[in-house]
């Protein structure tokens, strides 16, 4: 298989040139999608090679969700893209009443296969409507999938999977994720035989001690954690959940089964959060596997402030991951232990490369 | 253009009976006790959408309301799987998942009708998107009411309709309420919606919706308009609604509207003015009136044996379809 090193923000755009290539059906749309900054380069030379079914929008975030709706319904397959997912609060009631109910109140007649890609901030004064991580909120709605790759290979892949999808995929971008690079295969077959499908977790690293589950960036800070449990001795299992909705059971069930310890992150606040599900459900299912109380770590109840001042404490990371999967093991707090995870640099940036603005 | 062809004009004829006649057998049946869901009748609005029903093809998309049992009749749905769905029946149009407010008939252009208002606006104007992309020579309607055009979702879908030409129409049955709330109080005095929309930069005419004929013209006039590739249409019709807002009974004793005004818009009803102008004109004779009225009633007769003698949804098949199988 021929691969080559990308950029996640090159990778989602090779995946809608392949997707546009691959059907004329495949529209992509969305505030700047054709302006000189191409959403973070990911719509770069789009509009170029397909001029007719690449457009800038209005801003009118409930009516050309409502028009991916409509387009959808005569069978062709939109792609909306949001820089900021808060924006895209204001088309709920087209996301919820219609995406995503369409299919069971009709009867199964019609489907909206609509893919609609929103970035969440993170850092550099986004501030309360820069940063939300909602995806908790999507994934209460039945009828939707909600996905939040971590991978350059993962999102294309997947944004590919959620293009051709016939069922409405709210697919979630971490900022601090765009400039990761890995291997990306260059062939886009879907049907590959060893290609995870979009709804299945993924195993990052095999461990016996304590299961962790993660999503999108945390799925980074969680990769650096587990290195530094190993050399306390501790083999952490590190599932990276992929598809937020429908969730992966099996996978986690598997591993909480071997390990009798869960913890979970997430990216959202921790009242309803995804994280919640997770405890809740393996409580509930395997209670007697556990070893000890599962844990979620998610985000305070709390607004993502702006000021560089107020945002020092707000985010955790690999030291505190690190230190609350030692303490359900070891049932021993730990001070200084993990001190060498903690980033070098500003707290607010994911690289000293990051200049902002958003 | 009048309606100068003896086809349109029975069929014209025909669908104002069956949806007049339609809805006066819910609101009879109603009290049973069947009909398990939020019903919103037509009954006085049945002019505009009996003349638009001419000037459509099966090809043609119509998405519409809450108050969408008249469009779908026009539209040329399926009076069997109508009344069937609004008994919850597994052999209604939706399978009994949607009820009165949700109903689709794919096979003749409907494609289907909501709750929220303003939810479907975009979604036709999406329709339209579609057929430009495709270059389909057919247009998308958008039924709405004069609720409709105070959301905001209006403007943002009427906006880009004109940004892009689209070949839609909006229908808007202009009938006064939203609800029980009247026009003053949701629309500045002396607004005219039809030149606001203007504003925004769609042709629109206006009329009175309650003359089929007058109606009829403006319709087909702004369906080749858009055929002919002028963009977007906006057409505000006055009419009335009879009924209570939801549900079979009439409602002016709760005294949101007068008896007058009710009454004075009765007289304006949109069936007998074009029955009058059928004969006065010597097009067609009461005898053929009353057969074909006579006929549709046989249609509605058998909808509601067909619903009633039909099977509820297995229980079983709850969760069938909250997702689409695979993919492309």
């Amino acid at each position: 298989m021929l691969e080559q090193e990308l950029m996640f923000t090159e990778a989602i755009n090779e995946a809608m040139f392949a997707a546009m290539e691959q059907s004329d059906d495949v529209l992509c749309y969305g505030l700047g999608v054709d302006d000189p900054l191409r959403i973070f380069q990911t719509t770069k030379g789009l509009v170029e090679k397909f001029p007719e079914r690449v457009f800038d929008m209005p801003t009118a975030e409930n009516g050309m969700t409502g028009i991916g709706v409509g387009v959808a319904l005569a069978g062709m397959r939109p792609v909306m893209v949001h820089q900021r997912l808060d924006f895209f609060l204001l088309a709920f009631d087209q996301l919820v009443n219609s995406a995503a109910k369409w299919h069971y109140m009709f009867n199964g007649q019609r489907s909206v296969p609509i893919t609609i890609r929103l970035i969440i901030g993170r850092g550099w004064g986004q501030g309360p409507t820069h940063a939300q991580n909602l995806h908790a909120l999507f994934a209460h709605i039945p009828g939707l999938k909600v996905v939040m790759p971590t991978t350059p290979q993962d999102a294309k892949q997947m944004l590919l999977e959620s293009i051709f999808d016939n069922n409405p995929v709210v697919f979630l971008e971490h900022r601090w994720l765009h400039n990761q690079t890995g291997m990306v295969e260059e062939n886009h077959c879907l049907n590959e035989s060893n290609y995870l499908p979009m709804h299945k977790a993924r195993v990052v690293e095999e461990g016996e001690d304590i299961t962790i589950v993660s999503m999108s960036y945390l799925t980074i800070e969680a990769m650096r954690a587990i290195e530094a449990l190993k050399s306390q001795g501790i083999n952490a299992e590190l599932i990276d959940l992929r598809s937020i909705k429908p969730i992966d059971w099996e996978t986690i069930e598997n591993s909480v089964d071997k390990t009798g310890r869960l913890l979970v992150l997430d990216t959202g606040a921790t009242t309803g959060s995804v994280a919640g599900e997770i405890v809740a459900h393996i409580s509930e299912n395997k209670f007697s596997a556990l070893k000890s109380a599962p844990k979620r770590l998610a985000m305070p109840d709390i607004p993502e402030p702006t000021s560089y001042g107020l945002t020092k404490n707000y985010y955790f990371g690999a030291k505190e991951i690190a230190e609350h999967a030692h303490y359900i093991i070891k049932n021993v707090e730990v001070i200084d232990l993990y001190q060498g995870l903690i980033r070098e640099g500003h707290h607010d940036v994911p690289g000293a490369y990051f200049k902002g603005p958003f | 253009m009048l309606i100068d062809n003896l086809e349109h004009q029975q069929k014209i004829l025909e669908k104002l009976y069956l949806i007049r006649d339609l809805e006066e057998a819910i609101a009879e049946h109603y009290p049973e006790g069947e009909m398990r869901c939020p019903t919103h009748l037509s009954i006085g609005q049945e002019g505009v959408p009996a003349a638009l029903s001419v000037c459509l093809s099966h090809d043609d998309f119509a998405v519409s309301t809450h108050r969408s049992h008249a469009h779908y009749l026009a539209k040329g749905g399926c009076p069997k799987a109508m009344v069937a769905e609004i008994y919850g029946k597994a052999s209604g149009c939706s399978g009994g998942r949607g009820g009165s407010m949700h109903l689709i008939d794919e096979s003749v252009g409907f494609k289907g009708s909501t709750a929220i208002v303003g939810n479907t606006i975009p979604i036709g104007v999406g329709l339209a998107l579609s057929q430009k992309i495709r270059k389909k020579k057919n247009i998308s309607v958008v039924f709405v009411g004069d609720g409709a055009i105070e959301e905001g979702v209006f403007y943002e879908a009427a906006n880009f309709a004109a940004v892009k030409g689209l070949p839609v129409l909006f229908v808007c049955e202009n009938n006064l309420y939203s609800v029980y709330s009247g026009l003053e109080n949701r629309q500045p005095k002396g607004r005219e919606i039809h030149k606001m929309v203007e504003g925004l930069g769609l042709k629109t005419y206006s009329g009175d919706g309650n003359d089929v004929v007058s109606s009829h013209q403006l319709l087909a006039q702004a369906v080749d308009d858009i055929k002919q590739g002028q963009g977007p249409i906006f057409v505000e019709l006055s009419t009335y609604r009879w009924r209570e807002h939801c549900g079979p009974n009439y409602d002016n004793q709760l005294g949101y509207r007068s008896e007058e005004e009710f009454l004075t818009w009765q007289k304006l009803e949109p069936i007998a003015r074009f029955e009058k102008w059928l004969q006065d004109n010597n097009l067609m004779t009461q005898q053929t009136m009353a057969d074909i009225r006579q006929q549709v009633n046989k249609t509605i007769k058998q909808a509601f044996i067909f619903a009633k003698s039909s099977p509820f949804p297995d229980a079983s098949t709850l969760a069938d379809h909250v997702y689409a199988a695979g993919g492309q």
